[in-house]
């Protein structure tokens, strides 16, 4: 930990290495990272928020042991070693989730285990944790897999709120009274496809805010 | 009989990989460019989803499910070992992937220069581990019935990454809206082309 006292834990390097993923280099939207587990848990929020989390901590978790290995590992077997740690941290959070959130865990499914092929958390141990120290690669994770986050729990927010009207449960649009106005949900919201138009349009948004993201033609 | 020929059909058009759950998305976005690079990612992984899938059913039955050790002894036949099915299905497929491209290296050069980089990136494809998984939630029969499932789900990704290949090819020539370039608009049209697959839903096999 003597390197890391001539830095200041949260210098403006670090801090620029948990917050640009959140906007400039979202994983999801820029990068084009994890797209896969990202739209299948989103019609409601809750799941979204859980998987959320579930990536912020096998991501960090899973930078610190790379980084910390990092010297020890032999470059032609990284791979295999990556998904290991990956695998093994991924069975951790199961686990947990099976014991103390059920019914969540069953609403994952599958998801919970694509976590191990989560193309974000495999890019950001090659690019960053291999090469660089347990701190910086701990804010990393955390920075990517934050950025992954918002994005799923702002299409969780949208589609179940004009979906199912509820908003974790809670039916917002019925106290509302939105009913009585001839309102209607829109059940499409709900169904695979609109996730992603959904993400479609957050894309649009965020490149028209954002303008040096548009691509070239 | 019927039976294979309906979870084939079922995995190709209503539960397709791609449309309905998502999977393979980073690689289905990242090799749509062309059709010709597609169409190659696309046979492979139709050969790494066709082996590997049969081959965690075995795994699964006769080693991780609750019971599935009994054929080693009575002492065995209480043993739940399904906590550990992650890591083994994700070193069958990464080892499987390797088997293959050796075999595709050695008997048909061809297809293994048009792979080419393809081939290793598919051990990291959520498509290929969701298949192993799904296959595992839905409890199949037999291994012919997890086969034909597992060929079903590579067709169904074949034909979404050949068929948004060649709209992407399509739609260079357009105008789109600056924002929208690119990944927006690829988004859009693969959302709507989940909605087309949509309406195979109804169809009872």
């Amino acid at each position: 930990m003597s390197k890391t006292d001539k830095e200041p834990l949260f210098s403006g390097k670090n801090i620029k290495l948990l917050s640009t993923p959140l906007n400039d280099e979202n994983p999801i939207t820029v990068q084009v990272l994890g797209i896969c587990s990202a739209l299948a848990v989103t019609a409601m929020l809750e799941p979204a928020v859980v998987l959320a989390v579930a990536v912020i901590v096998v991501m960090g978790a899973a930078n610190v042991i790379i980084s910390l290995l990092r010297n020890t590992i032999p470059s032609r077997i990284r791979i295999i070693v990556q998904l290991v740690v990956i695998a093994s941290l991924v069975i951790l959070v199961d686990q947990v989730l099976k014991a103390f959130f059920y019914d969540v865990s069953r609403q994952l499914s599958v998801f919970v285990g694509l976590i191990i092929t989560n193309c974000i958390i495999m890019g950001r141990l090659e690019a960053f944790a291999l090469g660089n120290k347990p701190w910086p690669s701990f804010l990393d994770g955390v920075g990517n897999a934050a950025g992954y986050g918002w994005i799923l729990i702002v299409v969780g927010f949208f589609r179940e709120l004009l979906g199912s009207g509820n908003l974790w449960g809670y039916p917002v649009m019925e106290t509302l009274g939105v009913y009585n106005f001839g309102y209607e949900d829109n059940g499409f919201m709900i169904l695979p496809p609109m996730a992603l138009i959904t993400v479609g349009v957050i894309i649009w948004v965020q490149r028209s805010r954002n303008r040096k993201l548009i691509e070239s033609q | 009989m019927e039976e294979l020929t309906s979870i084939f059909v079922r995995s190709v058009f209503i539960d397709n990989m791609v449309f309905a759950y998502f999977l393979g998305m980073c690689s289905y976005l990242a090799v749509s460019r062309t059709v010709s690079t597609a169409n190659g990612l696309g046979i492979a992984v139709v050969f790494v989803l066709g082996f590997t899938v049969p081959v965690n059913y075995l795994i699964e039955n006769y080693f991780l499910s609750e019971g599935a050790l009994a054929w080693l002894g009575p002492g065995f036949a209480n043993i739940d070992l399904s906590f550990l099915s992650f890591i083994l299905f994700i070193a069958v497929i990464a080892s499987m992937v390797q088997l293959v491209e050796m075999i595709v290296e050695k008997f048909a050069p061809a297809l293994y220069s048009s792979l080419g980089i393809f081939l290793p990136l598919i051990a990291v494809n959520c498509a290929i581990l969701g298949g192993s998984l799904f296959m595992q939630e839905r409890e199949y029969a037999n291994i012919a019935q997890a086969s034909a499932f597992g060929l079903g789900s590579g067709a169904g990704f074949y034909l979404a990454i050949v068929g948004i290949a060649a709209i992407r090819e399509k739609i260079k020539y357009s105008n789109v809206p600056g924002p929208l370039r690119g990944l927006g608009i690829t988004f859009i049209v693969t959302g709507l082309m989940g909605i087309a697959f949509m309406s195979f839903m109804g169809i009872a096999l």
